[in-house]
């Protein structure tokens, strides 16, 4: 049985109340760090190896280590250092940090306390997606008990340092969970990354150092602190330490947020939630959330780790791992997927505007039955114009759908070019929703 | 008929420490605003603005980035049904398909009677309980047929 650090008290009545999360000894590993000094916070953090479970996969404890110990402006007086979590979910397929902070909003409250221990900031914001308006009165009332608790505001439990809490929702924008995005939309503007460097340990929130982590990140800190470095980086492999919580979804059977060992096997993981939904074939599966390439049925014998799906030509991402069975159209999936990418650019740069809006109309013209080989040809050349061309990764993560699709499902694409509709509908049976994606395409 | 009551500026007076500037109270207020209102005219765009102290072109220009903010009237209930991948391989579509076909409009409109908005969203963060769709704030999730018949049987009744 796997051991779990972040969800053993899934489903437990009050699991969100401070008082059950102090009566599983909450809160102790946050007196721990205060009584340390915030350099071994952050040395015990590296030692654990712990990365980032936002998507990028860096390690939290370097991140750390790059803000200024005591920034100063120009006038040599002392800037404010800021703490952010980013819990703008939005990746598709991910659903992890929901569960968090609906269930265990006080280990993301600790995380963050002793982070900002670790890096010194004054003030911390959590960036919540708007839709989440219940989890965001979840996590807000964590905040306020923690408050009335001492374990916030002014003097952290009795010490010389306050530090306090501020929960800010989201408008419904994708992009904002780049976290450059995320710190011009925590400032009232539009949601649009930032050219790096400077980065944000320099130049973050409101012009000051500031540190973006993950929902899930921030609750692996209370573990590391309380059990040790060494029992955390125990559980994973060499170079990434503890559990990931895996968000499986798609044609499967038993779907759900699972935590498990960083490198379990995706065949493993899939016999872990039941297996394909129905018994059905599997045909691909993305493993990493809808920008980590898509793997088929032939190429999964892979563990699930950032190392060895990087190795796979693909990415671990968000930990969002979505199943696709014999029956799904993976014209019609990557359709879908083009035509998300379509309508979260930012804009900014020319390439992902003029890009992402290209590729989804390719996709779905041939979906359609409408498209030519002059179109399978043209989504690799558009590709390449975008990747590393822009600001953020965003363009990056358009390729990673549209082709890894047609690289590896040629023949569906060729196929519906050949036969001028989707072979997997019935003829004279209409496009399910077409007047949808025609009110949508607004061409 | 002014937007800005006491309840929505003592609210955001309240963030006001938390943050060094005025301008990252604009999407908390506008959330506010919303909320009240069901959607933000150019009238509160602009008392925003003021309340603020932005440019109106500041305003606008976040209205408008952001999936959230309606910039024209909505129905009484908002239904935003996911159709991204997970949702989909989880039949969204049909559920579109369905009220559509119940409510009379297509994805993108309000019913003549000002109930109901349907509209087709990205995800919402739920795909483990796909399909699903988010009903003014709240979600609704592991929808099938029958149990979207049930629900919309239900807000139909809360109007009656």
């Amino acid at each position: 049985m796997t051991k779990k650090l972040l969800t053993r008290y899934n489903n437990t009545p009050g699991s969100h109340t401070l008082a059950f999360y102090q009566s599983v000894n909450g809160y102790q590993a946050l007196e721990k760090a205060l009584a340390m000094t915030p350099d071994a916070v952050i040395d015990e953090v590296k030692k654990s190896n712990l990365r980032g479970r936002g998507g990028a996969g860096f390690p939290t404890g370097m991140k750390w280590s790059f803000m200024p110990k005591a920034p100063v402006d120009a006038e040599g007086k002392p800037k404010p250092k800021f703490l952010v979590c980013n819990a703008d979910e939005g990746e598709p397929g991910t659903f992890k940090d929901r569960l968090l902070m609906t269930q265990h909003p006080h280990q993301l409250v600790e995380g963050m306390i002793i982070a900002g221990h670790a890096i010194g900031a004054t003030r911390g914001y959590i960036y919540i997606r708007g839709e989440f308006v219940h989890e965001t009165r979840r996590v807000e009332a964590a905040i306020e008990e923690a408050r009335a608790a001492g374990f916030l505001g002014a003097k952290v439990m009795g010490k010389e340092w306050s530090f306090d809490l501020c929960v800010y929702r989201g408008a419904g924008a994708y992009i904002c969970g780049e976290e450059t995005a995320l710190l011009n939309s925590l400032e009232g503007k539009r949601g649009e990354p930032r050219l790096k460097p400077p980065f944000p340990a320099q130049v973050g929130a409101f012009g000051m150092p500031t540190c973006v982590n993950n929902v899930e990140t921030f609750c692996s800190v209370p573990t590391i602190i309380a059990g040790g470095a060494e029992a955390f980086a125990s559980l994973g492999t060499e170079r990434s330490g503890g559990t990931r919580l895996f968000c499986v979804s798609g044609h499967i059977e038993k779907p759900g947020v699972y935590e498990l060992p960083i490198n379990i096997t995706l065949p493993e993981l899939i016999a872990h939630c039941g297996g394909v939904l129905g018994g059905r074939k599997l045909k691909a599966v993305i493993p990493g959330g809808a920008s980590a390439p898509m793997l088929r049925a032939d190429e999964i014998e892979v563990a699930m780790d950032f190392d060895s799906l990087a190795k796979a030509g693909t990415m671990a991402g968000s930990g969002g791992v979505i199943i696709i069975d014999e029956t799904a159209c993976i014209v019609e999936v990557a359709a879908r997927l083009l035509k998300f990418y379509e309508h979260e650019s930012c804009g900014q740069c020319s390439q992902c505007r003029e890009g992402s809006h290209w590729l989804a109309r390719m996709f779905d013209r041939i979906e359609r039955g409408g498209g030519t080989e002059d179109d399978l040809n043209m989504i690799a050349e558009i590709c390449s114009n975008m990747a590393g061309q822009t600001i953020c990764a965003f363009a990056d993560a358009v390729t990673g759908p549209a082709l890894s699709t047609i690289r590896k499902f040629r023949s569906e694409f060729e196929e519906h070019v050949r036969l001028g509709r989707c072979p997997c509908k019935h003829e004279g049976h209409a496009y399910p929703h077409s007047q949808i994606h025609h009110a949508s395409a607004r061409l | 008929m002014t937007v800005l009551d006491s309840t929505i500026t003592q609210r955001i007076d309240a963030m006001r420490p938390h943050f060094p500037t005025e301008q990252a109270l604009l999407i908390p207020l506008l959330h506010e605003i919303q909320g009240k209102a069901g959607w933000i005219s150019r009238d509160a765009m602009q008392e925003a603005a003021s309340y603020l102290h932005l440019p109106l072109s500041k305003v606008l220009e976040v209205v408008t980035f952001y999936t959230m903010f309606n910039t024209k009237p909505v129905g009484k209930k908002h239904i935003q049904v996911c159709t991204n991948v997970a949702c989909f391989l989880r039949g969204a579509d049909q559920l579109v398909a369905s009220l559509e076909k119940r409510l009379g409009v297509h994805a993108g409109e309000t019913t003549a009677d000002q109930r109901y908005t349907l509209s087709e969203v990205e995800c919402l963060a739920a795909c483990g309980t796909a399909p699903c769709m988010q009903v003014n704030d709240d979600y609704h999730e592991n929808l099938t047929e029958e149990s979207l018949k049930t629900l919309m049987d239900k807000f139909d009744q809360e109007f009656q």
